[in-house]
């Protein structure tokens, strides 16, 4: 494969790229990229204000990019230079491949047309016109012919929960309803990219959360590519596979949810994120401690008692060679089984696991974790044992800090070792003999 | 102290200019005013003035209801008992003229000052000068160039009554709501449409206001045209005024006053549907709307079996 071939397929994948994007506004624009290029800070600039400085990223197709920041950080710019509301003042934005930034007003209104659409923040729909043609409005612009924009239309508003509302104005529905429409509106011109400016910021909290979920769901099903900007970090970290955060018109910190809560680039971005609610961003997989007391099923009782002795624990794990979870077992019944001088650990197995999804999120393991006699087990997704969450890990993750969980304790007291050192040695005996 | 700035001599060599240059136009302007005030004059001043009053009541009963019509029918009666109705015919046909012409000249100059800042800049500080400038001194040039008659007294209504309806519309449709502009940019829509879909819609309420202001600014030039020969009832109160008749005076005055009430309030219904049409319109909008509604949700129905409720979006 030559060099050409791979940069295609790299491309492919990729959704949107901005790259080095500035927005300037005020006097002399251009002297003012050339001059924060050259290292001055914002406030070094006279009769310029730059809203967007030196912005680069890449959104992968299907992905959920937030952008996230507070009023004044240059977010609502950096989206409208996007589809090139707001012209940059310089670097490129590629969106499916067609640059925005160097397209002339025909070329600019295609892209708007079939690769990129807009929600706002304020709904933005048109009051003159009944749901179904704010629904239609797109296509309309496409040029699709009259019934089969309303047919589509229809379709979208059917997705989106409105079904039932279709000839009534905008003044008569709610602001949830009415985001519905500049949802459904966005979703019926069928472009790959959707930019959405503060979507849900207008609303009330409960219809916000539905929204979200809405969102994600929809997502899923269509696998839109969305670029969702927002000051609300928790709702930052709910939706966005990646997120942006902002500053000032610079881009301080890309990452994941997890990246940005536990590795904060700054101080900026970690008091930010102090007042997140941590055990709905946190997923099992970011706070789980690598498993020590597992043993193999085909180990047998005698090599199952002595793990215990020597890591001072009352119970193990049990899994299969490949590590999938089979169960576990307490220290009394295998005590029990190397008495009786049992071969294998299978009777002492108890099956009732607990264990949690390495993607369930720190909220819901509260109670499974009450529930399990060891450290909480967590597998992937071919419930294979990956690891474990000690009740004090999980303590620790809520407050910011799981390194101060230190060493897994054991959940009931282990046998005494004398006891259990007499029962080994009476079987290395009877083995003996 | 010989500091004198001779801007009258300037203003009268640059009309003589004006003059010379462009004669034939001016004279085909005047033709053409001429000849628009004598088609409108001729619609009112035709039939019989029961005939006439019947209509406008109608129209009035259409509009607002019949308080309003009412109110025309005794108003429009009390002009023919005072013997003003054919100077109030010759006074209507002029502002319905002017203000026609005003309406068409200022509303597309509001709509480019509003998508122009260059523009905006320059008619601006033109609409504040025209605005300002007293009426009496710009009918003096008016006469110069179009001769005594209506045609001057049109051409000076048509200055001083332009400012609002360029104002207003400018200011509507910069006060619409920038991000359902910005919507229709973002779905790729052309800045003609977006001024057709969008903004001139939105804006409607203000171009309205606009050209009610139009009408009553006109009228009340209208008085003052009579002075330049322009008839009608200015015609009268200038004589009134010169042979000092208080009674003429006031007839021709209050007349005025009833023709200022009718033009304003049915300028001011337009859109408003309050009277008796918009009652009738409203009821079939609604009644196609839920006849599109139950279209829509049978074609529904067909494809994909019975319905939610309304209200219980998911």
């Amino acid at each position: 494969m030559t060099p050409g071939e791979l940069r295609i397929r790299v491309n492919d994948s990729i959704a949107l790229r901005a790259d080095g994007l500035y927005k300037v506004f005020g006097k002399q624009p251009e002297t003012a990229v050339k001059r924060l290029r050259e290292g001055a800070s914002r406030d070094e600039l006279d009769g310029a204000t730059a809203a967007v400085i030196d912005a680069s990223f890449e959104v992968q197709r299907g992905e959920i990019f937030v952008v996230m920041g507070l009023s004044g950080s240059g977010k609502s710019t950096l989206i409208r230079a996007l589809n090139g509301l707001q012209p940059a003042t310089a670097g490129t934005v590629e969106i499916g491949g067609e640059s925005v930034t160097d397209a002339n007003p025909a070329q600019l209104r295609e892209i708007r047309r079939t690769k990129v659409s807009m929600v706002f923040q304020h709904f933005a729909l048109l009051p003159h016109r009944t749901v179904i043609d704010n629904v239609a409005y797109g296509l309309e612009i496409q040029g699709v012919s009259k019934d089969e924009r309303i047919r589509r239309a229809l379709a979208v508003t059917e997705v989106v929960g409105l079904k039932g509302w279709e000839e009534k104005h905008p003044s008569e529905l709610s602001g949830g309803m009415q985001q519905r429409v500049g949802l459904a509106r966005a979703l019926a011109a069928d472009s790959d990219v959707l930019l959405m400016d503060e979507a849900f910021s207008a609303l009330d909290p409960l219809i916000r959360r539905e929204m979200q979920d809405q969102l994600l769901e929809l997502q899923s099903e269509l696998g839109k590519t969305i670029v969702f900007i927002t000051h609300d970090l928790n709702e930052a970290m709910y939706i966005g596979d990646r997120i942006a955060v902002m500053r000032d018109g610079r881009i301080v910190q890309i990452g994941s949810p997890e990246d940005i809560l536990t590795n904060p680039a700054n101080d900026y971005v970690e008091q930010f994120v102090q007042d997140v609610d941590r055990t709905k961003v946190l997923t099992a997989e970011s706070v789980m401690r690598k498993p020590r007391a597992v043993i193999r099923e085909d180990s047998g009782p005698h090599a199952a008692l002595t793990a215990m002795r020597e890591n001072e624990l009352s119970a193990l794990y049990v899994t299969q060679r490949d590590r999938t979870i089979l169960g576990w077992v307490r220290d009394r019944d295998v005590m029990d089984l190397v008495r009786r001088g049992e071969k294998s650990l299978a009777p002492a197995i108890k099956t009732d696991h607990g264990a949690v999804s390495h993607d369930t999120a720190l909220a819901d393991l509260f109670i499974p974790s009450l529930e399990a006699a060891l450290a909480l087990a967590v597998v992937d997704d071919k419930e294979r044992l990956v690891g474990v969450i000690p009740r004090v890990t999980l303590l620790a993750a809520l407050g910011g800090e799981p390194e101060a969980a230190g060493s897994a304790i054991p959940v009931t007291e282990p046998l005494p070792g004398e006891v259990v050192d007499k029962v080994l040695d009476a079987s290395t005996a009877k083995g003996g003999a | 102290m010989d500091f004198r700035i001779p801007v009258g001599d300037w203003i009268k060599a640059a009309l003589t200019w004006i003059e010379d240059t462009f004669q034939w136009l001016f004279d085909a302007l005047r033709q053409m005013f001429i000849w628009m005030f004598d088609a409108v004059d001729w619609v009112f001043a035709t039939p019989p003035v029961w005939v006439v009053i019947v209509v406008i009541a109608i129209a009035a009963l259409l509009a607002r209801g019949w308080k309003f019509a009412a109110g025309a029918v005794v108003g429009l009666l009390f002009i023919v008992g005072v013997d003003q109705w054919e100077n109030a015919v010759d006074s209507l046909a002029l502002v319905i003229v002017a203000a026609f012409l005003a309406v068409v000249i200022s509303i597309p100059l509001g709509i480019w000052a509003a998508r122009n800042d260059k523009v905006s800049a320059i008619v601006k500080p033109i609409m504040d000068f025209l605005q300002t400038l007293p009426a009496f001194v710009y009918l003096v040039p008016a006469i110069f160039l179009f001769r005594i008659g209506v045609a001057p007294g049109i051409i000076a209504t048509l200055i001083f009554a332009m400012a609002p309806g360029v104002r207003l519309t400018e200011l509507g449709i910069r006060g619409v709501d920038k991000e359902v502009v910005e919507a229709g940019e973002a779905f790729g829509a052309t800045p003609r449409r977006i001024l057709r879909q969008i903004q001139i819609p939105l804006a409607m309420p203000s171009i309205m206001a606009g050209i009610n202001q139009i009408i009553m600014l006109s009228l009340s030039m209208v008085v003052i045209a009579g002075l330049v020969g322009a008839g009608g009832l200015g015609g009268d109160v200038a004589q009134a005024i010169s042979a000092l008749n208080v009674g003429l005076g006031f007839e021709a005055g209050l007349s005025v006053v009833v023709l200022a009430i009718l033009l304003d309030r049915f300028t001011a219904s337009i859109g408003k549907g309050e009277g008796l049409y918009g009652r009738w319109t409203r009821r079939r909008k609604v009644q196609r709307e839920a006849d599109e509604q139950a279209r829509l949700d049978a074609r529904e129905l067909e494809t994909a079996g019975p319905r939610r409720e309304p209200g219980t979006v998911v």
